[in-house]
């Protein structure tokens, strides 16, 4: 509770008259809190109540360099228009290929989400593209029915397990040897690789499809990314997420007006469940449409309920959990962190853990992507698409500034980019050179933006 | 305030000594800091005044020497610790995270949970209620970001999160050093608003004005000795500087250290 009353004068009062209180010739020097002493007449809370407050709010963030989402915005709908433009036969925007985007993007949705928990402490993780697939690897040789024929779930669970402890391992290199990350998961992207290999060479490895119809355990594991809710299911789940979604912001507007606090204008959400919907109706429609040539292919894959579930699940741990406003604390100043009795070394480590338990769902998404892992395995190339998947999403390279669902537009656009290249048949030489402009291009507006913080700041 | 036992300042050091490595940055420092008394810690640089109030905040462990809250020995190994006595900090550099809002740095380290999961609403009220309370009124929202205020303001939320909880003892290091006079003054009279609800303030400033604004009583470090503690009635601002600038050598005014029980006259 406050301590001052707002009543107390403020002059000394009651204490005994200071001896010698002489002209403050050290300070006239010191004009800069003028214009502090001009705002001292500005109401303590103005902040937006109509939507014109806002878009003003919002375009003065942007200028301050809180850009947020735009840029993202921006380079999705130039991907867009660009691969529908030049891919053959303007095949990009239909709806088989948006769907084979979807599926392709979900691997580097998870993968960022996973890199933001490292990248919020100003850390990095280059090992989690061999780590990811790693556990996925493990979890389809415990499930091969010649010889282990573990239950899917039970390999799922080990798999994660393991990268969690691969985490663990790496993050306390990092925390309590103060090595840094990028040395300790450069070398995990060496030793990872190869234990990719040596756990690959294990019993008689299989891809999924070979055995599609033999094992129900590694149908399970294939379904990730290729299995699909019916149409109407997909519907159902799109009203009920919304809805869902809805509920929780007019609930907590409904809390903030009732607790005297200001809450955003009634416009302003419904504007926001408006634009959820429609995305929501679009996704729904686009993926039950029928993608097959010969059959029947159509609803929801099942990857996107994956990750929306990810995203879910780390956005209410940064955003609603103590823990999460550690890792964002550590990320702006870790020294005010540590002293406001944050165990920031538990924090950190546990955040390499969160990275690479996540990159081992992504893994699992990507194994069953190609069908199965293999020894060609690019993760070097993956993590980058993580980390600059993150990175075009909002989140910082330097710490701080981040959410999981910048993973998630982030991966979209390089998922788009991936995919366009691809369409277009271009060599593989040429899709590295644009995946690494990207990655500049991703890197220069986050500089750019911090640039502008520092300078709205004194 | 009622007070357990009048004589007995809120909290006394004695014999506190500290090096890092070969640098001995305290040697055997005793201090009192009664409550309702606001405490001037002065020296010149690298006299050792921020490790001395590290260790009683409990950044820094001593390597000798006791501390006494209300009279009990006590040891104060981090920070959580010294929060729990109600010792509260405001560092030179604030200790704020640019990227977290008003309210998120003011509850940093102690946020209040409901069901578990962060208590925005409640954290937003309490910390509205502290700023009002201490009339720091220029900030736009208190949701905005510690990062895009000015030094004054960031100043303001950083006494706002120190008073903001039931601390007994607030320690402000150089609180004035970056602000402008209308700030100053805000800060000063919060002192004094601090020191008039019975809490012990220890200051630590290099201006003789603010000390002699709000000060009660004087200690002076030199070398990472306490040369001169007394009340600041018995010093005049040629005595200060001369214990901050020689140790106390031919000074006339004020206590030098072991020279009449003048430590033990706290009360004045």
């Amino acid at each position: 509770m406050a301590q001052v009353d707002p009543k107390s004068p403020a002059g000394p009062t009651g204490a005994p008259p200071t001896p010698e209180v002489q002209p403050r010739i050290d300070q006239l020097a010191d004009l800069t809190a003028a214009s502090d002493a001009g705002a001292t007449l500005v109401p303590p809370e103005i902040v937006a109540q109509t939507l014109g407050d806002y878009v003003r709010g919002q375009f003065l963030r942007i200028r301050g360099g809180e850009s947020g989402m735009l840029p993202v915005l921006v380079a999705m709908i130039v991907t867009v228009i660009v691969f529908q433009a030049i891919s053959p036969h303007h095949v990009f925007l239909s709806a088989g290929n948006i769907v084979n985007l979807f599926q392709q993007s979900a691997v580097f949705m998870v993968l960022a989400m996973a890199e933001v928990f490292v990248l919020l402490l100003g850390e990095i993780d280059l090992s989690a593209g061999y780590v990811g697939p790693l556990g996925a690897v493990i979890a389809v040789q415990l499930v091969q029915p010649v010889t282990t024929n573990w239950p899917w779930w039970a390999a799922i669970v080990i798999g994660l397990v393991a990268c969690g402890i691969i985490g663990f391992l790496q993050g306390s290199l990092i925390t309590r040897l103060r090595l840094p990350s990028f040395i300790v998961t450069l070398a995990g992207l060496l030793i990872f690789n190869g234990v990719l290999l040596i756990v690959l060479a294990f019993g008689p490895f299989s891809g999924y499809p070979s055995l599609l119809g033999r094992s129900s355990n590694l149908h399970a594991l294939y379904d990730l990314m290729w299995g699909h809710v019916s149409p109407l299911v997909g519907w159902i789940a799109m009203v009920v997420i919304v809805g869902l979604l809805s509920l929780n912001m007019f609930l907590r507007d409904t809390r903030r007006r009732r607790s005297g606090l200001v809450a955003p204008p009634i416009a302003l959400t419904l504007i926001k469940i408006g634009f959820m919907a429609a995305v929501g109706v679009v996704v729904v429609l686009v993926c039950n449409v029928n993608r097959a040539a010969i059959g029947t292919l159509e609803g929801v894959p099942w990857a996107i309920f994956i990750v929306l579930g990810v995203a879910g699940a780390w956005t209410f741990l940064l955003q609603r959990t103590r823990y999460g406003r550690s890792i964002y604390a550590i990320g702006g100043n870790p020294e005010a962190a540590r002293r406001a009795g944050i165990n920031v070394a538990m924090v950190r480590t546990w955040a390499f853990v969160l990275c690479s338990f996540t990159a081992g769902i992504g893994g699992l998404l990507y194994a069953s992507y190609l069908g199965g892992a293999s020894n060609n395995v690019n993760g070097g190339q993956l993590v980058l698409y993580a980390v600059g998947a993150a990175v075009i999403g909002g989140t910082s390279l330097l710490g701080g500034r981040g959410k999981a669902i910048h993973g998630v537009v982030g991966g979209l656009v390089i998922g788009g980019i991936y995919n366009g290249m691809y369409l277009l048949g271009l060599a593989v030489q040429w899709e590295f050179i644009v995946t690494g402009l990207v990655l500049i291009a991703a890197v220069t507006i986050d500089a750019v933006s911090r640039r502008g913080t520092t300078k709205g700041a004194v | 305030m009622a007070e357990a036992n009048v004589d007995e300042p809120l909290l006394k050091v004695r014999g506190l000594s500290k090096s890092f490595g070969a640098v001995q940055a305290l040697s055997d420092v005793d201090l009192d800091l009664p409550a309702g008394t606001v405490t001037a810690l002065c020296g010149d640089n690298g006299a050792g005044k921020s490790v001395l109030i590290k260790c009683i905040s409990g950044i820094h462990e001593p390597d000798r020497g006791q501390i006494y809250w209300e009279g009990r020995p006590v040891h104060i190994r981090n920070a959580h610790d010294s929060a729990a006595l109600g010792i509260e900090t405001v560092y030179q550099d604030l200790a704020l995270a640019d990227n977290l809002d008003i309210v998120q740095n003011m509850f940093l380290g102690r946020e209040r949970l409901r069901h578990r999961l962060l208590d925005e609403n409640e954290m937003e009220r309490a910390a509205a209620a502290t700023l009002s309370g201490l009339r720091v009124t220029t900030v736009q929202s208190i949701r905005q970001p510690v990062g895009s205020l000015s030094g004054g303001q960031r100043q303001s939320v950083a006494v706002a999160k120190a008073v903001m909880w039931n601390s007994k003892l607030v320690i402000m290091d150089e609180p004035t050093a970056a602000l402008g006079v209308t700030q100053t003054t805000m800060v000063l009279d919060l002192m004094r608003r601090l020191r008039d609800q019975g809490l012990a303030v220890l200051m630590v400033s290099h201006n003789l004005n603010d000390v002699f604004a709000v000060g009660d009583r004087v200690a002076v470090l030199y070398l990472g000795r306490m040369v001169a503690e007394d009340n600041l009635s018995t010093f005049d601002r040629q005595g200060i500087v001369e214990y901050m600038t020689t140790g106390g050598l031919g000074v006339t005014t004020g206590a030098p250290i072991g020279g009449n029980g003048a430590v033990e006259d706290g009360a004045g």
